[in-house]
């Protein structure tokens, strides 16, 4: 299986500015030095406390953010160059957080949906309007929407609405930012079945970014855990959740409840003790600079930044 | 077991829908002991933020009727000046929102410098630094400069501390938490948890938990009351609930959830969605449009809520031959579970 996607060593920092003549002080490291690869047909799941660059990561991907050094692979040929974005491409496509602020509220469904291929493509209206049809069939709207507005719906409906638009032009890669983490949980199910469903019939690959575990673990082969801009390990589901070599991987593990009643006391004695250990040890996994080591290979697949033994 | 902290009964909230009154809360009952933590489950619109709301008596255009006895006297009787002393005092409420639940004009620590005013001293230094020390309580590093910050200088975590901070100010008897850690990350979840559940013990504070993360409630949780369609249909306590869930919402609600031996394969999903308040059939089972599998005989009209098991009660018959239906093969297991389970509760 080849990698669709590769990153490369990818870095965005942005400039603070300041004094009195606004000159470049010191630069915001959101991601510094990420690497990850993406096979055909497979999701990846980034994972972090909020501030730990995924979100950044995610947009440099698809070209919303600048990229400070670093390159970007996509079927093997690079799309980044340094110091610029990447071109938009609609090869890859962006599924947003918060389904109530991500769609245009003036707008209705047709519109929302049939932008990204009328930037595109050459279509008539009657063409757009039964693209626009078998795309929201697709995700399992009824034909009645085609004309309703975002605030007609509830939102799961407007996630769906988000997605259909994201696959209007046939993209081979998605990038979902915390799609489901707005939803309660009757609705997350529903969309997360139903992101599965497109993904499978499409052979989508996903970069999935989120910060509930329980949600990654269920929709993801491969995880990256990430701590202010690097990443702290990188494997498969099992290997992460069974294993987890990192102590804050640990800690970020522990710290999911659990619904088993029976092991509530566990769990907290659990999280008691991973917590003590992370207040005592975690300085050892970090760099003079707070910043996390280098990643070292446990298994082939297997990656975690530990320090050196000794 | 202790007198009744909070005592709600037959607790009824109307929404005023084109000239009708439609109830959001509908006929809910509840006790609340001291050093008790009972928790509010359900969807967005189950009512359970609405429950809260005419608890501290903060919806003006609705239509309240029932009683709340906060430890013995009626909060629906009390005037409107009296409450304002009880409420961010004696009985003090968690927001959802860090980001607007807090004045962006107005400093951190003079937020709750502000609780303090009504409800303790008047002395403006001895109140700057008892707020100094619940900032440094709550868990908030380098207290003195934190409170002489706006909110929009801190994270969302450290203002749902802040937060927390204001409604424990008083040492409130009763805590009501709306949501409080549905914004936040995980191990900042964990911390504000434990932060809880300490000034719980520290206080010996009830506290009614709305929320509707269930991994949370289950660890959290003394007892748990689910509600939809502003109707509490499951009662029981919180191992039990998890161990032997009975109303068919509730273990819709337990089976949605990813956990690990559903990895990668589908979910379940409750079909539909919560009726709006002016469509909802009132004598009738309110689940009953979701579960459409289900003989329409298996309900009761004008289902009530019935104790099965001591502290564990349902409302409506309709859960004694439930199954849950897959639409897909991959849930198979599930069901044949959930039917071997069934077939236990009709012997």
């Amino acid at each position: 299986m080849s990698n669709l996607l590769e990153i490369k060593d990818l870095k965005v920092h942005y400039p603070i500015r300041g004094g009195f003549f606004n000159t470049v002080k010191d630069h915001v490291k959101a991601v510094d030095g990420v690497s990850l690869n993406i096979p055909e047909g497979t999701t990846y799941g980034l994972v972090g406390e909020s501030g730990s660059g995924k979100t950044t990561t995610g947009k440099a991907v698809i070209g919303l953010n600048h990229i400070t050094e670093g390159e970007i692979l996509f079927n093997g040929k690079t799309i980044s160059g340094n110091g610029k974005s990447v071109k938009n491409s609609k090869e890859i496509q962006m599924i947003f957080q918060d389904p109530y602020s991500s769609l245009n509220v003036r707008k209705r469904v047709f519109d929302i949906v049939a932008e990204p291929i009328k930037n595109y493509h050459k279509r008539t209206k009657d063409e757009l309007i039964a693209e626009v049809l078998g795309l929201l069939q697709k995700v399992g709207l009824p034909p009645g929407s085609l004309y309703k507005y975002p605030h007609e719906f509830s939102g799961g409906q407007r996630q769906r609405i988000g997605v259909a638009r994201a696959i209007a032009l046939n993209p081979k890669l998605i990038i979902a930012d915390e799609p489901v983490s707005a939803l309660d949980v009757s609705v997350q199910a529903q969309v997360l079945n139903f992101m599965q469903d497109i993904q499978e019939e499409m052979n989508l690959t996903m970069l999935f970014i989120a910060h509930d575990l329980g949600v990654v673990r269920h929709m993801c082969q491969h995880i990256g855990i990430m701590y202010q801009g690097r990443l702290v390990e990188e494997g498969t589901a099992e290997e992460i959740f069974n294993n987890p070599q990192h102590l804050y991987t640990k800690r970020l593990i522990a710290a999911i409840p659990d619904t088993d009643v029976d092991k509530i006391d566990e769990n907290l004695n659990i999280r008691q003790s991973v917590k003590e250990q992370y207040n005592e040890h975690f300085h050892e996994y970090l760099d003079e600079d707070g910043r996390a080591l280098p990643l070292v290979d446990i298994t082939s697949t297997h990656k975690a930044a530990l320090p050196a033994k000794g | 077991m202790g007198e009744n902290l909070l005592s709600v009964k037959n607790l009824t909230t109307s929404f005023k829908i084109d000239g009708e009154y439609y109830p959001a809360v509908d006929d809910v009952s509840l006790d609340i002991k001291p050093n008790e933590v009972v928790a509010l489950v359900g969807e967005s619109g189950s009512g359970k933020s609405a429950t809260a709301f005419s608890l501290m008596k903060l919806h003006r255009a609705a239509r309240i009727e029932g009683e709340v006895l906060f430890e013995g006297k009626d909060l629906m009787k009390v005037k409107e000046t009296k409450m304002n002393r009880i409420r961010g005092g004696e009985l003090a409420m968690i927001f959802q929102d860090p980001m607007t639940a807090l004045n962006p004009l107005m400093k951190i620590k003079h937020q709750i410098m502000e609780t303090l005013k009504i409800h303790k001293t008047k002395d403006r230094d001895e109140r700057e630094a008892y707020a100094i020390d619940l900032l440094g309580r709550v868990g908030i590093p380098r207290p003195e400069r934190v409170g002489n910050a706006f909110p929009h200088e801190l994270s969302g975590g450290m203002r749902q501390r802040v937060v927390i901070a204001i409604a424990i100010a008083n040492r409130p008897k009763l805590l009501i938490a709306d949501e409080p850690t549905t914004a936040l990350d995980v191990t900042i979840q964990a911390q504000i948890l434990d932060l809880i559940r300490e000034l719980q013990d520290d206080l010996n504070s009830g506290v009614l938990l709305i929320t509707h993360d269930l991994g949370v409630v289950a660890e959290m949780a003394d007892r748990v009351a689910v509600m939809y369609a502003g109707q509490i249909v499951e009662i029981a306590p919180v191992k039990e609930l998890f161990k032997d869930p009975k109303h068919p919402y509730t273990c819709s609600l337990l089976n949605s959830l990813p956990n690990e031996e559903l990895q990668g394969s589908k979910l379940h999903v409750i079909e539909g969605v919560v009726p709006p308040l002016n469509k909802m059939e009132r004598d009738s089972c309110r689940f009953a449009p979701r579960i459409p599998w289900i003989d329409e005989s298996e309900h009761e009209h004008n289902p009530e809520l019935r104790e099965i098991s001591p502290g564990h009660f349902v409302r409506c018959t309709c859960y004694k031959n439930f199954y849950l239906k897959s639409d897909t093969g991959s849930n198979i297991a599930v069901e044949a579970q959930q039917m071997a389970e069934a077939d236990e509760v009709t012997e």
